[in-house]
Parts: C-alpha cells; structure tokens; sequence
C-alpha cells in the first residue's frame, strides 16, 4: 500500500522518465545521453530519421533492452517489466504468429500483459468487429493482408487496456485509409487516459496527434517540449507584396529579407506586426498583401536537428 | 513471482497448442512406427534368409534306426544349447548309386546341405564344404559319439536347488537392468529434447521476440518453451505408450518381466525412470534451448544439429560409467556432473537400494535446470537482445 503510495507520488504528473540514457553496441553510440519527460495523458512524439536512435530509446524504456547507463523510471517503476501489465507496445518490426487466427493473437498479446485469455478473445472479437475485420476474427494471419495483419497487432497492444501505450513508427506501411484509423484510435486512446509514445519520421503526423516532442538526432534529443515551443523557436515569417517598389517604408524591412517573386519574406521583427505595419502605412508601401505565417514543426525541425537531419526525413518520407 | 509463471505459463501454453495441435503432430507421433515397421519388415526377410542360408543343415543317408539314435542325441543336445544352435539333420534312404546320390543332395537346391554324412554311426562319413566349419563337424562327432551309446544308458541325474538369485548373477542381471534404463532413457530424450534447438528460431524471423520481451521476462520465457516441449513429449510418450507400439514390442521378447528386478524394486525405479526423464529432458532441453538461441537461421540450428548430437553421445557414454559400478570414481562423477547425472542415477536406481541419493541428485539436477536456463537467457540479452552494459568478460554473470 505504502508502495502504491510512493509510486503514485513519484508518477505524478509524468508517465515516463529518462535521465541521461546511453546505449552503445560495439563501438556504435545509439543513444547518447537521452533524457526524456513525458506527462501522463499525453501525445509524445519521438521525431528524427532513421538510426537516429528512436527504437533503441523506445526499447530501453520498454525493458527489452538494459541501457549502458542512465536511467529510466516508467510507470513510476525503475524496472519496466514490473508495469508490464499497465504497457501496450507495437513494435516497429511487425510480427505474429501466422498460424495463429486474428482473435487468439490479439488475446495472446494481452495474455502476456496479463489479461485472461478468455476475456482477451471477447474483447478481441468486440475490436475487431468495431474496426471492420469481424469476419477475419477466426482466419489465420497468413490469410489477411499486411495492412490487416498491422491492425490487429496494434489491436493486440491496447486489449488490455494499458495506461502507457508505446507505438514505435506506427504509420508505417498503412494506407491513407488506416492511417485516419490510427490516428482517431490515438486520439482516443488519449481522451481514455492512456499516454501514448510514438516515433515517427514523417513530422505530418506529429504537427496533427503531439501535444509535446521530443527531436532526436545522431542518438541525442536536440529538443523536448510542446510543439508550440518547437514552433515558438523560430520567429513568424512575413510575406509582403506592395505597389511602391521603393520609399521610406523599405526602411522598415529587415536587410536579411529576400524576395521571392514580387514578394518579400523575412522573419517578423522583434516588435511585433503593429509597428511593421505601421512603418509600412506611414512609408508610403502601398500594401498589396500581408502574410504572417507561423513556422511549422518541419520548420522548427529543420532549425533545430538541422538540414541534414531534415533532408533524411524527407527522403525517408517519399521512400 | 506470480508474474513470471504467468508469463511462464501463457509462453507454454501457446507453445503446446502450436505444437499439438499442428498436422506435423501427427508425423511426430506416427515416427516411431517407422523403424518399428522397418525392423519387423526387415527383421522377417532376414530371419528368412538366415535361416534358408545360414543355417546349417547336414543330410544323412542311413537306416531309419540310426537317425532316430541321432535325432534323439541332438535332442539331448538342443536342451542344452538351443534348436538354432545346433546343425540341422535331414534324413535319406540309401540308393543304390551312393556316389551319386551323395553329389546330388550336395547340388539341391530344395535345402542348402552343407554337407552328407554316410556309413551309419558303425563307419561315419561326411562329405561336404566343412573344412572351416569345426562347429558342424565338432557337433556331428559329438551326436555320434552320443548315438553310440546304448538306449538303455540313462542320463546321469543332476539334483537342483534353486532359489532366486546369487550375488553374482544378481550383479550381472541388475547391470543389464541399468543399462536398458539408461539407454531407453537417452533413446527417448535424444529423439525428443532435439527439437528445442529450434524453438526460438520461429519467434526471431517473426520479430515477434520483441513482443514478448517487453511483457515477460526473458527467463520466463525460456522456461515456458521448455516445459511446452515436455508436455508435447509426454504427450507424444502417452500415446505411444497407450497405442501399445512399445509394449507390444516388448512383450514380444519377453517383456519387462524377464528383466532382473531392479535395487530399488520395480515401483521406484518406474517412478525413477518418469522423474529422471523429465530432469534429462529439462536439463539437455535447456541446455539446447540455449544453444539454439544463439541461432538466426534453421540453417544454423542444423549445422548445430550434429555437435550437439555428438555432445549426447559423449554424455551416454560417460553415464554408462556408472553402470556396474555406481559408487566407483567414475560413477560418482557422471552422477555429479549435471547433464550425464540423471542417466546414471537410473543405472544406479537399478543397481543401489538407497533412495536418499535419489532425492539429493533430483535437486541437484533441478538447481541445473534452474542455472542453465537463467544463464540461457542471460546469453540471450547479452548476444541476441544486446541488453545492459558492455562488460569485460571477467564480469560475466554479474549484470
């Protein structure tokens, strides 16, 4: 009892913890330092191409692997096999009995967490029914396709109902269709309750489910916050198109703006857009069209893990 | 504690079903009909033409009453040494062309004559391939020397007292008892722990490792594929058994009733023989299932497949030390040693009427089973998972 207590009060307000986390193989560094807050309740995203170092973090966390140092507090347990039945995972490496039928799958994975078998094919045949795959609940997972397959193992992450789930590169290989799927059964999974853990390297997908971030980089996070303070690091950036090519109002311009076209973009300066605008009326600018656009996570990426980092991402991305 | 044999238990579980309830279950309880069906087949055809060929038959050509003197000589000799030890007689009449006669039987093709004895037991005379022969020939002049004598001697009387056993048959018999155990014994783990080389190659090409080793612990997994592979084993024992394939083989020579009692007296040694298979089997399935971790491929794990079957032979051959002598320097170490001790327990079991022995060496091979399997998954995380903290290998055991 006391012990509930005491994890209770330790997990307050945080579901995972990571201090200084470093995994090397060989001489390979994978992870390199890794401290992570994640707050329970809420959409975390991992963010960072591939061997960034995402999946050997995902893996310290879950227990499957032991790091070379730091440590790890999950569930406010430091062992992260004790909260074993309280954790929901879907690897990123998807896999599956094949001569296993799609309900006893899904119960054998909530089996290991904990949950009787029995109830475990009950809830199995009520998932599978809710997400259009009833009539596969009784064939063999060799039988469905791979998109199939992918949904019940993720099915099989959450039948028990677990207070952390850790969803390691989830989009992958589903179609736009599933992907809708997913993202709904993340967000509701989170309005449960549930934290959810996910890495991804596609940022489309964190910008739309993440209340927070983390950006992972050559096995270091180079940021964890909101993904408005990620966004909040760069300054907006101002778009303008005016009639007078030239005049007092140029003055009023940052001399690091650069034309596009006929439109100048630059960051929106210190003050704010009441006084640019100002400077631009009184000026004689003649405005035409005024833009501020507020920078987007791909943006604050880029600026923070930097251009190589951002340009694997994107040719992960169309791969 | 209860989480483990949870874990232990749902591994097992899934295991046993995969196993059982596949159709490769049924070849595996349909394997040993075939050498079963094999021997008998081939055991027939050879029986036939060993006794067609091998078996020495001697044509005589003599007057009916000198063969019934032979026959009732050789009577006299089969008690004692057996019908197929002794050379087969067939009689002739004599023809006039004795000569001729004699080149013919020797040519028939009807039954394979080694050779024609002529001239009565007054002037015996044997023709035939029997130069290297000394049996036949020694044997021939044994009945006929046997035959001479005159019908009325009788047999010299022999009076007998018997009881059950003396110390040196007992001895000899109790060893034999020991080593059927044991070779029984190996016979049946060799055919059945082999299997678990391969068990974890499944879970490793299907990732589904991953799974697993973020639910329950590494060890409770190993544990729960060692004692899914038992089950199924028992289970494939059960049926056998049930089916009669075994029993009817050995009724057929006999039967366990004509094995010497064993030292610990039939009950025991059966409730031995149940307990030490299952330690074999947990001790070399552990053993294997460790080894076979290590394994990517099931290419691997048949490369693997032949050291490791050599390994067994090694271990069969170091517990036969211990049958004969189970308390000499030899005995006492194949006992002690984890992976032979459970063979030569039951050779001991046959040979010792001491219990206590027993009841030590099954918690000995327990805490093997328990170091093995904890060292198996300790290889595990370390090679396969490449969990924890590079360790100099001074410190190995420590993590």
């Amino acid at each position: 009892m006391l012990r509930q207590v005491l994890q209770n009060q330790v997990t307050d307000g945080l579901a995972v913890e990571a201090i200084d986390l470093v995994k090397e193989f060989g001489d390979t560094r994978a992870v390199d330092g890794v401290s992570l807050a994640v707050p329970t309740g809420s959409i975390y995203g991992l963010l960072g191409p591939n061997g960034a170092g995402k999946t050997t973090t995902l893996r310290i966390l879950l227990g499957i692997i032991d790091p070379s140092s730091g440590t790890r507090r999950v569930l406010g347990r430091e062992r992260p096999l004790d909260a074993a039945s309280e954790i929901g995972y879907l690897p990123e490496e998807r896999g599956l009995y094949p001569s296993m039928h799609a309900r006893d799958a899904i119960a054998f994975m909530g089996a290991l967490r904990g949950l009787p078998m029995a109830e475990g094919r009950r809830r199995a045949d009520e998932l599978l029914q809710h997400h259009g795959l009833g009539d596969w609940a009784r064939k063999p997972i060799r039988t469905l396709s791979k998109g199939m397959a992918q949904i019940v193992q993720l099915l099989g992450s959450i039948i028990h109902r677990p207070r952390l789930i850790v969803l390691d590169e989830p989009f992958a290989g589903l179609d736009a269709i599933n992907q809708g799927l997913l993202e709904e059964l993340i967000r509701r999974e989170a309005r449960n309750g549930a934290t959810i853990i996910f890495s991804t390297h596609v940022i489309a997908h964190a910008e739309r489910l993440c209340e927070r971030v983390a950006i992972i980089a050559s096995g270091k996070v180079a940021f964890d916050g909101s993904v408005a303070e990620a966004r909040g690091r760069l300054r907006p950036i101002v778009r303008l198109r005016t009639r007078a090519s030239d005049g007092p109002w140029r003055s009023a311009i940052p001399a690091s703006a650069r034309r596009e076209g006929d439109e100048f973009v630059f960051e929106l300066p210190e003050g704010g857009p009441e006084p640019l605008l100002k400077a631009l009326i009184d000026g004689g600018a003649g405005i035409e069209t005024l833009a501020i656009e507020r920078p987007g996570l791909h943006d604050a990426f880029v600026a923070i893990a930097g251009n190589k980092a951002a340009a694997a991402m994107g040719q992960e991305k169309h791969q | 504690m209860m989480r483990f044999l949870r874990g232990a238990f749902v591994i097992a579980r899934r295991d046993f079903s995969a196993t059982v309830l596949s159709k490769t279950f049924i070849f595996f309880l349909l394997a040993p009909l075939f050498p079963l069906l094999f021997g008998s087949v081939f055991g027939t055809i050879g029986a036939r033409v060993a006794s067609r060929t091998e078996r020495p038959v001697v044509a005589v050509v003599s007057s009916p009453a000198d063969f019934d003197r032979l026959s009732t000589a050789r009577n006299d000799l089969t008690d004692a040494l057996g019908d197929m030890a002794v050379v087969k007689l067939v009689h002739y009449a004599p023809e006039p062309n004795a000569a001729g006669q004699v080149d013919r039987l020797l040519a028939s093709n009807e039954l394979p004559v080694r050779a024609v004895l002529t001239g009565g037991l007054d002037r015996p005379h044997l023709t035939g391939a029997v130069a290297q022969d000394e049996v036949t020939t020694g044997q021939l002049r044994l009945l006929i020397a046997n035959a001479r004598l005159s019908p009325g001697v009788s047999k010299p009387s022999l009076a007998v007292t018997s009881i059950q056993a003396s110390s040196g048959s007992l001895m000899k018999d109790r060893a034999i008892t020991a080593q059927i155990g044991q070779t029984l014994l190996f016979i049946l783990t060799i055919l059945l722990s082999g299997m678990l080389l391969s068990q974890l190659i499944e879970e490793k090409s299907n990732k589904i490792i991953e799974i697993i080793a973020a639910a329950v612990p590494i060890d409770a997994m190993f544990v729960g594929k060692l004692f899914a592979m038992l089950a199924a084993s028992v289970t494939g024992l059960i049926v056998w058994i049930s089916a009669g394939a075994f029993l009817v083989q050995m009724m057929k020579h006999g039967g366990v009733a004509t094995l010497p009692s064993p030292a610990v007296g039939w009950p025991a040694f059966i409730a031995l023989t149940i307990i030490y298979f299952g330690m074999n089997y947990l001790l070399l399935g552990a053993a294997f299932l460790t080894i076979g971790a290590q394994a990517s491929t099931a290419r691997e794990v048949q490369t693997l497949s032949m050291p490791v079957t050599f390994g067994q032979m090694l271990i069969l051959l170091f517990a036969s030390s211990a049958v004969g002598a189970p308390n000499s320097a030899g005995g006492i170490a194949a006992a002690v040693f984890p992976l032979s001790s459970p063979l030569a327990m039951l050779a001991r079991a046959a040979e010792e009427a001491d219990i206590w022995p027993h009841l030590v060496a099954i918690a000995w091979q327990a805490l093997w089973v328990a170091l093995i399997l904890r060292g198996g998954a300790y290889l595990f995380r370390k090679t396969v998972l490449k969990s924890g903290p590079r360790l100099p290998w001074w410190r190995f055991g420590r993590a």
